[in-house]
């Protein structure tokens, strides 16, 4: 049985405009220890997803379908049961460091408080605790920096505390939104390779959420491609990068400038991403799609295993089959 | 911290001795003194009685005389109204009573005030959360001199149940309308601001970090969101302590509560400047020591204000 | 490999810039239809139109004089003086027998009257001194800004009736008094705003062409200010009758033979234990409404002129 396993997730929110469809019908599943990539452009309904997950929904947001993790479904549990899961079974960082630490609380505090919290410990213990995961995450004089307010750290050095506050709880998942979207490029690397350290250490599972390709590249097994609050394209990660088939995932491709290549221009994806409250019946890509024909504006693709690529499942009806 | 408070009251203390020179420069400026009335005195009473007052001196030494006398003996000198009584006995007697229904008022309108708000906030387009926009929408036109009216019109005249005036050694019965009067405008501007600074601090990422973090909503509240909720309603509380201790000049006169309001409406009315004056200065004084207590709180909560 | 920008935001940025600019030449235009758009807002400047009518216009349907005394109700108040349209008392009587119709109106017109030159002056003095302090910068708007600091820990009314006391009291002193103390929250919010306004292309190049300062501030700073000194200065007129009100209560404000709703209030108030409600009521409604008016029109306006929804 997997990790997480999401069956039909929607998300919809209530706004003055009218009903707004975050995600609609998504469904995938993380297996224990696997490292797995979110990917699409803002508004794709990538983040909505991992915070149904955590039950973190704005408050007019409302998740229908199923989240089962270890077999329970999270979206039916009480609040009690839910504060449970949180930190003890899932982990979760966000995009901005500089905002998701409480600035007038001490780090050590804001830290012990999930130990006190979820383990029982003594405060002292706790922070005992909380400065060794401090060092794991290679804050330098950790014992003492504990003490210190958010302000008085860099945003890498708040991002691996995030990390070690998610970890606290030695979780079995950690949900990352767009760790390094906030971060300078060579920040960004560090965190990343912490965070594949993290993985090879406590053998947590990740779901890393990201509009950044080349992050994925680099750590993720599997990637799952979203646009529209609906997934595109997903499968393994070298086999979705190296053949893309899928137009949306081809103009992700597209749009990422690489050095290691000088024979293709650097493209952008025509048009705006969709308004989510007027989504169109059928694939939401269409009005920005080269390839759309025929059954696109009406019929929803379905995702289907992809045939002649192996693990690749996808949804289209005018897969790219020869590239260049 | 101890350098901070410092500064703090380094700028405190020529506040103060500026509020002491311009009360005193204005008495001067007066056209007349004192002791003028239509029918003139006697030459040598008048220069007896100016030099009873140290009026006979010159200008300069007058001011420094006053200056060190109220600054190191906390004297203000005599009353020119009452012959027999000075200003320090004026205010021995009047301030006990404003002390009294002046800090229940603060208290009820902080209490309140922050109560309705968090409660709106939590509980965001709730009816509560729709009553305490009401209550502070409509406080905004029932300032104290209007909510002393109608509360003594409803519950003195027409239900009976409490006096509409008079102080009686401070017995609860008497202190309730003041107060109310007097806290009602604040309560709803805390709630209000309260309200709106809880709302925002609720939005804000590290709150969801906390969600995130399983810690149970009572805790996110307390611990994490109360702190910064605060902050904005802190910096309200110096205006309200003024607008309060103003307020208390109505209260005073209002209900006869005996207050130092109503001497300072007194003198206002009979020329009596020496204890306008020490009136005027002792608010000064308690104005400018509470906001430097708030300005220290302010940079006790907020850890990147540094010292 | 670096980070990957959002392929469509420089189009987006350039298409929103269009619109800025597209809005930014109908800028009142836009700030009206917003202003239509808001119903308590609307009210309120409804209100407020018919309370300027009954104050400048109310006097002509009035059966009597403000000043004129009937001896024959004093006395017999609680049932002689009742409102009503038979005796041509519409608001009923004083306790010295006057018309509290005429009264009312004449109340009313000098409530709105202090309340509006109060906040004009607060309002020209704050701006200037702010958009003074703000283009100066450096040592000058330190020191300037400490001076409101401190002014604005002084318990302003105790001053003020000081100053009441000494120069005598007159409707000129309470105009002088309430204005002067009362335009440091606008320096402090036009000395922020200018700081905005400050690095802009047009004051540099103003600045570089070598316009004196004091024009830059005259041409250039104060008519950007312009919608926030017209929300501040309508928030800021309830403020000064409430203030004028607070001094007119006491006895210390507007004197006889003239009147305001805070003196009619006063009178109201120690006369009500006599059966004579109406004497409170009246004014009461009056003050009220024409409070609530102003601060639904200046939140109105705060919202239709907010630079933050542009």
């Amino acid at each position: 049985m997997a990790l997480l396993d999401i069956e039909d997730l929607r998300v919809t929110f209530t706004t003055g405009d009218g009903e707004v469809n975050a995600v609609n019908g998504v469904s995938f599943s993380v297996e224990e220890g696997e490292t797995l990539a979110i990917v699409g452009e803002s508004g794709s309904g990538k983040s909505q997803t991992a915070f149904a997950a955590m039950g973190l929904l704005a408050r007019n947001g409302r998740a229908t379908g199923q989240i089962r993790y270890d077999g329970r479904n999270l979206l039916e549990l009480k609040q009690k049961e839910l504060n449970r899961v949180r930190s003890e079974e899932i982990g979760m960082i966000f995009q901005d460091p500089m905002t998701s630490l409480n600035p007038y609380m001490r780090i050590s505090e804001q830290m012990a408080e999930v130990l006190t919290l979820h383990k029982g410990m003594t405060k002292r213990d706790a922070i005992a605790e909380a400065t060794k995961m401090l060092d794991a995450v290679k804050i330098p004089d950790a014992k003492n920096r504990i003490t210190m307010f958010p302000h008085e750290f860099s945003g890498g050095m708040r991002q691996r505390i995030m990390i070690a506050m998610a970890l606290l709880c030695q979780p079995r998942l950690l949900i990352a939104d767009e760790p390094t979207t906030a971060l300078d490029v060579t920040v960004q690397a560090q965190i990343m390779e912490l965070m594949a350290e993290i993985r090879q250490e406590f053998g947590t599972a990740i779901i890393l959420i990201t509009h950044d390709l080349g992050i994925v590249a680099d750590t993720c097994e599997r990637t799952l491609v979203m646009y529209g609050g609906q997934i595109m394209e997903t499968g393994p990660t070298d086999t979705l990068f190296e053949r893309p088939t899928h137009p949306y995932t081809l103009g992700l491709l597209r749009a990422v400038p690489r050095i290691d290549r000088d024979d293709e221009t650097l493209s952008t994806i025509a048009g705006e991403p969709p308004d989510m409250s007027r989504l169109p019946k059928g694939c939401p890509f269409t009005p920005r799609c080269a390839w759309a024909h025929g059954p696109c504006p009406t019929v929803r693709p379905e995702l289907l295993p992809a045939e002649g690529y192996p693990m690749l499942r996808r949804a289209c009806h005018a897969p790219v089959e020869e590239v260049k | 911290m101890l350098n901070y408070v410092l500064r703090r009251v380094a700028v405190a203390i020529p506040t103060i001795l500026l509020l002491v020179v311009i009360s005193f420069v204005l008495m001067y400026a007066a056209p007349g003194g004192p002791f003028n009335s239509e029918r003139p005195l006697p030459a040598q009473v008048m220069a007896n009685i100016e030099a009873r007052y140290g009026l006979d001196q010159p200008y300069w030494k007058q001011m420094a005389n006053y200056v060190w006398n109220v600054v190191v003996h906390f004297d203000f000198g005599p009353s020119f109204q009452y012959r027999d009584r000075t200003v320090n006995d004026v205010i021995a007697q009047g301030f006990p009573v404003t002390l009294t229904y002046g800090f229940w008022s603060f208290i009820v309108a902080l209490v309140v005030g922050v109560a309705l708000g968090v409660a709106a906030a939590i509980r965001h387009n709730s009816w509560l959360d729709y009553l305490a926009v009401g209550i502070s929408i409509g406080a905004q036109v029932l300032p104290n001199f209007v909510m002393a009216p109608i509360l003594v019109l409803v519950f003195t005249l027409w239900l009976g149940w409490l006096p509409g005036g008079g102080w009686q050694g401070g017995q609860i019965e008497y202190i309730i309308l003041p107060v109310i009067a007097l806290s009602t405008s604040y309560m709803a501007s805390i709630a209000r601001i309260t309200r709106s600074s809880m709302l925002e601090v609720l939005n804000a990422g590290f709150i969801r970090t906390a969600r995130a973090k399983g810690l149970p909503t009572r805790r996110i509240i307390w611990k994490h969101a109360m702190k910064p909720t605060m902050l904005p309603v802190l910096s309200y509380l110096g205006p309200a302590f003024v607008g309060m201790i103003t307020g208390s000049v109505i209260i005073d006169v209002f209900f006869s509560t005996g207050g130092i309001g109503q001497f300072f409406v007194n003198s206002a009315f009979n020329r009596d400047y020496s204890v306008i004056m020490g009136i005027t200065i002792l608010v000064g004084v308690l104005t400018v020591t509470f906001n430097l207590v708030v300005d220290l709180l302010y940079a006790w909560i907020d850890p990147k204000i540094r010292y | 490999m670096s980070l990957n920008p959002d392929p469509d935001t420089a189009d987006r940025l350039l298409a929103a810039q269009a619109a800025a600019e597209v809005k930014g030449r109908s800028l009142w235009k836009d700030a009206r239809q917003r202003f239509m758009r808001n119903r308590a807002a609307v009210a309120g400047l409804v209100a407020l139109v018919l309370i300027c009518i009954f104050a400048f216009f109310g006097g002509f349907l009035a059966q009597y004089e403000p000043d004129y005394v009937d001896f024959s109700l004093i006395g017999s108040n609680a049932t002689q003086g009742v409102p009503s349209f038979e005796t041509g008392h519409y608001f009923g009587t004083d306790s010295s027998g006057r018309d509290l119709y005429a009264r009312t109106v004449q109340g009313t017109r000098i409530s709105l009257l202090v309340g509006i030159v109060g906040a004009g002056v607060a309002v020209i003095v704050g701006t200037l001194y702010g958009a003074i302090a703000g283009y100066q910068g450096g040592r000058t708007d330190g020191a300037m800004m400490r001076t409101v600091d401190i002014l604005m820990s002084v318990p302003y009314m105790f001053v003020l009736i000081l100053m009441l006391v000494i120069f005598g009291r007159s409707i000129l002193m309470l105009f002088i008094g309430i204005g002067l103390i009362s335009w440091l929250d606008m320096s402090r919010i036009a000395r922020g705003q200018t700081l905005t306004i400050k690095g802009k292309e047009f004051v540099e190049a103003a600045h570089a062409t070598g316009v004196r300062p004091m024009t830059i501030i005259l041409r250039h700073i104060v008519p950007n200010l312009l919608g926030l000194v017209i929300v501040y200065a309508t928030l800021l007129v309830p403020q000064m009758i409430i203030t004028e009100s607070f001094i007119s209560f006491l006895g210390l404000g507007i004197q006889e033979p003239n009147t305001s709703l805070g003196a009619l209030i006063s009178n109201g108030a120690s006369n009500m234990q006599y059966g004579v409600i109406w004497q409170l009521a009246f004014p009461l409604f009056f003050f009220v409404i024409t409070l609530f008016a102003f601060f639904f029109v200046g939140d109105g306006l705060r919202d239709a002129l907010d630079p933050k929804d542009r």
